[in-house]
C-alpha cells in the first residue's frame, strides 16, 4: 500500500518533468526555427555584397573609336566604344575563332562598353594607350568565382562553357580577377541581368510608399483615437466604430489590395504601379494598428491629469490638446513606427495594384512607377537565374535591417520618453 | 498652380489668426472682459478662412472635370457619335494636351485639345479669383462680428470636435470601401456563373476563360466546369490545417512555459525572440519555404521512397505554422497570466503538482481565451498570401495528400490579378468573388474570436 503510494507520487513527478520538458522544447523549437532561418538567409546572402571584376587590358585605339585628333568632351561621349570593347575581350585569347570570340564577349556584362567609356571620359589622356580596365564579370562567372556554381556538371547543363572556364582560370591564375564591395547593388535599379541588378529603385519605392502611408495614416488615426477615447459618447454608433476597427486590424492584407484595385485604380483612376496608390492602400491597412496603439496610450494617461486641468478651468478640448495628447505621444509614436514596419514588409496588396512591374529607372516622386523592397524580393525569387538567389537573400538582409532599426527606434521612444505613472 | 494657391490660402489663414488675436488684445486693452483667451479669436478667424476654401476646392474638384468635358464635347454633339466614341475622343484630347499622345493627330482633336487647355486655364484662374475673394469676404465679415461679448471658444471647439468625429469615420469608410469594391464585381460574376457551380463545382481552371475571344464572353455554357471553387476552398483549409498542426502545439506549449515555468530572466529574452518570428515579412517566409524547405522535403521524401512535389502543401503549411507560433504563444501567455492567482493557490493547497494545476485548473479556466487566440491564428493562416504564392502550387488540385501541391484562395487571387486586368472579364471577377468569400470567412472568424476573448477578459476583471 505504502509502496504504491510512492510509485504514484513518482509517476506524478515524472509527468511533471515531462510536461516541463515539452514546454522547454517548444520554446527551443521556435528559437531553432528562427536561428536556421537567419543563418540560411545570411549564408546565402552575404556573397551578394561582393562583386567579381575582370581586369582586362584595353587599347584605346582612336581609329577604332572613330575619333579625330584632339577630341572634345562631346566627341568622347559620342565615340564608338563597341569595337575596342569587343577587341579587348577577343584579345584575351589570340587564337580564338569567331564562336569563341562571342563566348569571350559573354564573360562580361553588357555594360562593358559603358565601363570602358567611363574610363576614357575620366581620363582622356588614355587615347592611343593601353590600360587595364575593371569590367563587371557575367553573373555566371561571378557565381563560379564565389563557389556557388557546381563546376563538375556536364557542359551542356552549365551556363558557362568549358572554354569560358579555361580562360577564366587563366585570368584567375594571373590575378586578373578581383572581388570588390558591390556598390552597384545599392545604386543601380532593377535589371534582368543579376550582375547589374540593384535595389535602388525598389528602395526608393518603399520609402515613398511609407511616407505617403505615414502622411495619411498618422493624422487620421491620431484624430480618430482622440475622438473615440476622449469625446465619443457611449452609444451604438461608437460601438460600431470600435467593432469595425478591431475587425479591420484582422482583415487579410490581400483584401486591402483588392480595395486598392477596385476603388483607387478602377474608380478614381489614380496612376497604376505607383508608390502613391501603394501608400494609400498601406495607410488603410495601418490605420487600425495606429488607432489601437494611440487609444491604449491615451488610456494610460491617469485621470488625475485631466481632472487637474479641468479644475483649473480648462475646457475639455484644452485639457485634451494641451495635456492628454502630448503625454500620450511617446506610446502613439512607437505604435505608429511598428505599424509602418508592418506596412514596409507587406507584399500582396502591392502586387495587386501593379507594383510588380519591371522598373529599371529610379523613381523621383511618388507618382513614378516603382517596386518596393518586399516586391523586389518576390520578383527576384521568381526569376530563374542562379545569380538572383544571393541577391534575394541580400535584399532580405537589407529589409530585415530596416525593420530591426525601426523596431529598435520604437523601443527607444517608448522607454526613453514614456512617463511611468504610479 | 494649385500649390501656389494653397500656400497663399495657408498664409491668409495665419494672417487672419494674427488679426483676430490682435483685435482681442485691443478689446482687452480698452478694459473690457474677453469671453475667451485671445488666441481663440485668432482660431475663429482662421476657421472662417479654412471652411470656405475647403468647400470651394472640393466643389471645383467635383464639377470642373465634368463641365470642361461637356464644353469640349459640345463641338461633337450634332455629329452622331456614340457615348463610347465621345469618351475616346475626350481621352485622346486630354493625352494630346499633356503631350503624351502617340496616335495619329487629326485637326479636330488638335482643335479640341487647344480648347481643352484654354478652358482649363480659365477654370484655374477663375478658381483662384473666386476662392480668394470669398475667403477675404468671409474673414472680413467674421472680423467685424468679433466684439467683447461674442463667443469664439465654443464654435472653435465645435469645429475641432467635428474634425475629430470625421476622422473616426475613416474606419467605417474603409470597411464600406472593401465591401463596395468587392460586391459589384462579385454580383457581375454570379450573373455569368451560377452560385451553385461556384460553391459546389470541383473543377477550377480560370485560364480556360481567358483564351476565349471576348465577343463570346457572355456565353455561360463555356464557363461551366471552369469556376468550381471546391478545390480552392479545400486547399485553403488544408494548408491552414497543416499550419495549425505546427503552430498550436509549439505555440501553446511555449505560451504555457513562458507564463508558468520560465524565470523572469528567461521570459525577458525568450518572449521578444519568439515575437521576432511575427515581425518577419511573409515574403521572406515564402522565399525560405520555396528555396530551403520545399527542396529539403523533396530530397527527404525521395530518400524514403516517397513521391514529394517540390511545391508541396506540407512545405507551405509548415512554414506558415512557424509564422503563426508567436501569435498563439503570446496571446495564450497573456490569457494564462490573467487567470487569478487564487485558482492556482487553491489547487496547490490540495497537493496538485504544477503540471496538474495547469492541465486541470488553469487550462480549463483559460480555454475560451486560448480558443480565441487559435481562431485568430486560423484567420491569419487563411488570409496569408505570399508563402502560398511562392511555395505552394498554382494549379488547383483537389487532394488531401500533403506531399502534393494545392492552391489557395489568396494564391488564386494573385495569379489572376498579377499583370494587367480587364474589368468585366469573368476571370477578373472570379478573383473578386474569391476575395469576397475570403473576407466573409475571416470576418466571421474574427468576430467570433474577438467576442470570445472579450467575454473571457470580462470574466476575470
Amino acid at each position: 500500500m505504502n509502496k504504491s503510494k510512492e510509485q504514484l507520487l513518482n509517476k506524478r513527478y515524472k509527468a511533471e518533468q515531462r510536461f516541463r520538458l515539452y514546454g522547454l522544447s517548444a520554446i527551443f523549437m521556435a528559437l531553432l526555427f528562427l536561428t536556421i532561418f537567419i543563418f540560411k538567409i545570411f549564408s546565402t546572402g552575404y556573397s551578394a555584397f561582393q562583386k567579381t571584376w575582370l581586369i582586362v587590358p584595353v587599347t584605346f585605339d582612336a581609329e577604332l573609336m572613330m575619333l579625330e585628333q584632339n577630341p572634345s568632351n562631346e566627341d568622347l561621349q559620342d565615340a564608338d566604344y563597341y569595337d575596342i570593347a569587343l577587341k579587348s575581350m577577343a584579345d584575351l585569347d589570340p587564337n580564338a575563332n569567331e564562336d569563341q570570340e562571342n563566348e569571350l564577349k559573354r564573360m562580361v556584362s553588357y555594360f562593358f562598353e559603358k565601363e570602358i567609356k567611363n574610363e576614357l571620359i575620366n581620363n582622356p589622356g588614355l587615347i592611343g594607350k593601353t590600360k587595364e580596365v575593371y569590367l563587371t564579370a557575367s553573373d555566371d562567372l561571378d557565381q563560379v568565382f564565389k563557389g556557388n556554381y557546381p563546376r563538375d556538371l556536364p557542359e551542356d547543363q552549365r551556363r558557362v562553357s568549358d572554354y569560358q572556364l579555361k580562360i577564366f582560370d587563366q585570368l584567375v591564375a594571373k590575378g586578373k580577377v578581383e572581388s570588390k564591395f558591390n556598390i552597384s547593388f545599392f545604386t543601380y535599379a532593377d535589371s534582368r541581368e543579376p550582375e547589374l541588378a540593384g535595389i535602388a529603385s525598389s528602395f526608393m519605392g518603399s520609402i515613398f510608399s511609407i511616407l505617403v502611408c505615414l502622411m495619411i495614416a498618422f493624422p487620421v488615426a491620431v484624430l480618430a483615437a482622440i475622438y473615440l477615447e476622449e469625446f465619443a459618447p457611449k452609444n451604438r454608433f461608437t460601438d460600431f466604430i470600435e467593432v469595425n476597427i478591431n475587425n479591420l486590424a484582422a482583415v487579410p492584407s490581400i483584401v486591402f489590395g483588392l480595395l486598392g484595385l477596385g476603388v483607387l485604380l478602377a474608380i478614381f483612376h489614380l496612376p497604376r504601379s505607383t508608390p502613391l496608390v501603394g501608400g494609400i492602400t498601406l495607410s488603410l491597412m495601418t490605420l487600425p494598428t495606429i488607432i489601437i496603439a494611440a487609444r491604449a496610450s491615451l488610456k494610460a494617461v491617469p485621470p488625475s491629469i485631466r481632472e487637474a486641468a479641468l479644475a483649473m478651468g480648462a475646457s475639455r478640448m484644452q485639457t485634451t490638446m494641451h495635456h492628454t495628447v502630448p503625454l500620450s505621444m511617446p506610446g502613439t509614436l512607437s505604435g505608429t513606427i511598428i505599424g509602418l514596419a508592418q506596412a514596409l514588409g507587406e507584399t500582396a496588396p502591392l502586387i495587386l495594384i501593379g507594383m510588380v512591374a519591371f522598373v529599371n529607372t529610379i523613381p523621383g516622386s511618388p507618382m513614378d512607377p516603382a517596386a518596393s523592397l518586399p516586391v523586389q524580393i518576390y520578383i527576384w525569387a521568381e526569376s530563374a537565374e542562379r545569380g538572383f538567389v544571393e541577391k534575394v537573400s541580400a535584399c532580405i538582409m537589407v529589409l530585415l535591417g530596416f525593420l530591426i532599426i525601426m523596431n529598435l527606434f520604437a523601443q527607444i521612444i517608448r522607454h526613453k520618453f514614456e512617463k511611468k505613472w504610479s | 498652380m494649385n500649390l501656389i494657391l494653397f500656400t497663399f490660402i495657408v498664409l491668409l489663414g495665419f494672417t487672419s489668426y494674427y488679426f483676430g488675436r490682435k483685435k482681442a488684445y485691443t478689446i482687452q486693452s480698452s478694459n473690457k472682459r474677453l469671453t475667451a483667451l485671445p488666441q481663440f479669436y485668432g482660431y475663429y478667424l482662421a476657421i472662417w478662412c479654412a471652411i470656405p476654401a475647403f468647400i470651394i476646392f472640393s466643389l471645383w474638384a467635383i464639377f470642373e472635370p465634368t463641365i470642361v468635358k461637356l464644353l469640349v464635347l459640345s463641338d461633337y454633339s450634332n455629329q452622331g457619335y456614340l457615348d463610347d466614341e465621345l469618351n475616346l475622343i475626350y481621352e485622346k484630347t486630354k493625352s494630346l494636351s499633356r503631350g503624351q499622345f502617340t496616335g495619329e493627330i487629326t485637326p479636330f482633336i488638335e482643335a479640341s485639345a487647344e480648347k481643352y487647355l484654354s478652358l482649363r486655364s480659365i477654370a484655374q484662374s477663375s478658381k483662384a479669383v473666386i476662392v480668394l475673394s470669398i475667403i477675404i469676404a468671409s474673414v472680413a465679415y467674421a472680423y467685424k462680428r468679433i466684439s467683447s461679448n461674442s463667443r469664439t471658444r465654443e464654435p472653435v471647439e465645435k469645429f475641432l470636435n467635428a474634425v475629430l468625429f470625421t476622422a473616426s469615420l475613416a474606419a467605417i469608410l474603409t470597411t464600406v470601401g472593401i465591401v463596395f469594391s468587392l460586391i459589384f464585381q462579385t454580383i457581375d460574376f454570379f450573373k455569368v456563373i451560377p452560385l451553385f457551380d461556384f460553391v459546389f463545382g470541383t473543377h477550377w481552371y480560370p485560364a480556360k476563360a481567358f483564351v476565349r475571344d471576348s465577343s463570346e464572353a457572355l456565353d455561360p455554357s463555356m464557363y461551366s466546369d471552369t469556376f468550381g471553387a471546391v478545390p480552392i476552398f479545400a486547399g485553403t483549409f488544408f494548408i491552414a490545417f497543416i499550419a495549425m498542426c505546427v503552430a498550436i502545439p509549439i505555440g501553446l506549449m511555449s505560451g504555457i512555459y513562458l507564463a508558468e515555468y520560465a524565470s523572469s530572466k528567461v521570459r525577458q529574452y525568450a518572449k521578444p525572440l519568439i515575437e521576432i518570428l511575427a515581425g518577419i515579412p511573409t515574403v521572406v517566409y515564402g522565399f525560405f519555404a520555396a528555396l530551403t524547405v520545399g527542396p529539403f522535403l523533396k530530397e527527404l521524401g525521395t530518400s524514403m521512397g516517397l513521391e514529394v512535389s517540390a511545391e508541396s502543401a506540407l512545405a507551405a503549411g509548415g512554414v506558415m505554422g512557424i509564422m503563426i507560433i508567436p501569435f498563439i504563444s503570446s496571446l495564450s501567455d497573456d490569457v494564462i497570466t490573467s487567470v487569478p492567482q487564487s485558482l492556482r493557490d487553491g489547487s496547490y493547497a490540495m497537493g496538485a503538482t504544477k503540471s496538474e494545476t495547469i492541465k486541470r485548473v488553469i487550462f480549463p479556466a483559460a480555454l475560451p481565451g486560448i480558443v480565441g487566440s487559435i481562431l485568430l491564428g486560423v484567420s491569419r493562416a487563411i488570409g496569408e498570401t505570399m508563402i502560398v504564392v511562392m511555395a505552394s502550387g498554382l494549379a488547383a488540385n483537389l487532394t488531401l495528400n500533403p506531399l502534393e501541391s494545392t492552391s489557395t484562395i489568396t494564391a488564386q487571387i494573385v495569379v489572376i490579378l498579377i499583370g494587367d486586368q480587364a474589368f468585366g472579364d469573368p476571370k477578373t471577377q472570379a478573383a473578386f468573388a474569391l476575395g469576397m468569400s475570403l473576407f466573409l470567412v475571416t470576418l466571421c472568424l474574427n468576430i467570433v474570436a474577438l467576442r470570445v476573448v472579450k467575454k473571457y477578459r470580462e470574466k476575470y476583471e
